[in-house]
């Protein structure tokens, strides 16, 4: 079953705003939007906020946030959710929007990869550079394999209990795994392009133990090719082929496993039919930052105008300006009124300042 | 002296650019638009701006630090050439470098 299909009104929840991306575009605009009394729902594949401020540079000081000469991305992240708090923003983690799509009422409908159906009249998509996915190993013919005999992460042990096991990678993922699943397998064999590891010293000699004792095999070397029954069409795998500099190694194997990190893809966005500048940014007008489609904007670094700068705080005024029309598109019947923080009680009350 | 490199970049087409000292490669590769990411802005987090160096060069360059040959190993598009260009400083040493941008 596909999640499309998974429409159940019990998964189905409404909220104003569906905002795709929790990194400091997305929090931000959380904050606008609440000052218009608009509630926000954020979805994202990673496991917390921050989005790329979180997960690739958290202790990286960033210079050229206004009012703050010097913050770490962490600490950037961790502001943005004190200042988004008082508007109880729902964050909806590990997962990926697989579809956008509008409905006969005219409102927006989301469907993740697990299964969840989210409902509003306005979607921002604050999605920076896009979702962080596995990277996949590079060999022609693979699509076949993958979730049947080829995977980049353990779900479920049982898939590899019994099996002839071939894990590639040199890190923690790559090491532990070996060494949690090497009880349970036929046999295991570990394939890393040098002999010497990342991942941390006890795991490491761990596996060497294992090796000397004949309980595991290393191979040293590259994926070369993947050999399956019937050349591979329905993904049952026999054979993984390891190049190295002395010569080509094949391995008689029904699990393949690889570790090979998180890459940033567009991934899904690229099918919702929206404008895209270069086939990696979504082109918006300046005035509101609403795409081609009236009701879907896009802020931030996902996003392409003319003059268009890669920074946050561009996708702060980016958001502040969507939130605006956000306002007009959700509440058609009431009245938009552009209020200062300093001055208005009700924007203090809402702030829950006042 | 102007100092130039060589790039062919990812969508198949070659340049000879000028370079800039003191900056990183990739924020050289970044700004000329040659298919360069620089996601995570030289932290050794992303590997979106590895290369393949020129095998004349490969042994002109400074050698890899231990925490590039680790993001190095995560990488299915690996060959021996391979390396991440925020990790090469440029100067007029480079003069004449060559490289390909690796695939996605």
């Amino acid at each position: 079953m596909s999640p499309a299909d998974f429409v159940s009104p019990l998964h189905s929840q409404e909220t104003d705003v569906l905002i795709i991306g929790a990194g400091p575009v997305g929090l931000f605009a959380v904050f606008e939007l609440g000052l218009l009394g608009l509630k926000a729902r954020l979805i994202d594949t990673l496991d917390r906020p921050g989005g790329q401020c979180a997960e690739l540079y958290p202790e990286k000081p960033i210079y050229d946030i206004p009012g703050w000469p010097t913050i770490s991305g962490q600490a950037l992240t961790d502001r943005l959710m004190e200042q988004a708090a008082p508007f109880e923003p729902d964050f909806r983690f590990n997962q990926r929007v697989e579809s956008l799509t509008k409905r006969p009422d005219g409102r927006f409908q989301i469907v993740t990869d697990a299964g969840e159906v989210h409902v509003a009249p306005v979607v921002f998509i604050a999605a920076g550079a896009g979702s962080f996915t596995p990277r996949r190993p590079k060999l022609d013919g693979i699509a076949p394999y993958e979730g049947k005999s080829l995977f980049y992460a353990v779900r479920e042990r049982a898939e590899f209990e019994g099996r002839d096991l071939v894990i590639v990678g040199g890190g923690d993922s790559a090491l532990d795994w070996t060494l949690d699943l090497l009880p349970a397998v036929k046999s295991l064999t570990l394939v890393h392009r040098r002999d010497k590891f990342r991942a941390a010293p006890h795991t490491v000699q761990a596996m060497e133990t294992a090796v000397a004792e004949g309980r595991m095999n290393f191979v040293m070397g590259d994926l070369e090719r993947l050999t399956g029954k019937n050349g591979g069409a329905n993904g049952e795998l026999t054979a993984v082929t390891v190049k190295s500099k002395t010569g080509s190694t094949t391995i008689a194997a029904d699990r393949l496993l690889t570790f090979f990190g998180l890459n940033i893809e567009l991934g899904p966005i690229a099918d919702w039919s929206l404008d895209l500048e270069d086939g990696k940014q979504i082109r918006v007008g300046t005035d509101k930052f609403q795409t081609t489609t009236p009701g879907i904007f896009a802020i931030g670094d996902i996003n392409w105008y003319p003059g268009k700068l890669k920074l946050i705080l561009s996708g702060f005024h980016e958001g502040a300006l969507a939130a605006q029309e956000a306002f007009r598109i959700a509440r058609p019947d009431e009245k938009l009124r552009f209020q200062y923080t300093t001055s208005s009680s009700e924007l203090q009350k809402r702030l829950k300042v006042a | 002296m102007m100092a130039n490199f060589h790039v062919t970049t990812r969508t198949g087409e070659k340049r000879t650019l000028e370079g800039v000292d003191g900056w990183r490669l990739m924020e050289l590769l970044r700004d000329y638009k040659t298919g360069i990411e620089g996601i995570c802005g030289g932290q050794l987090d992303c590997a979106s701006c590895h290369i393949y160096v020129d095998p004349d060069w490969v042994g002109r360059l400074p050698e890899p630090r231990d925490e590039e040959e680790a993001k190095l190993d995560e990488l299915p598009s690996w060959e021996e050439n391979s390396r991440l260009a925020c990790q090469i400083i440029w100067g007029e040493d480079l003069d004449g470098l060559t490289l390909t941008v690796a695939p996605d």
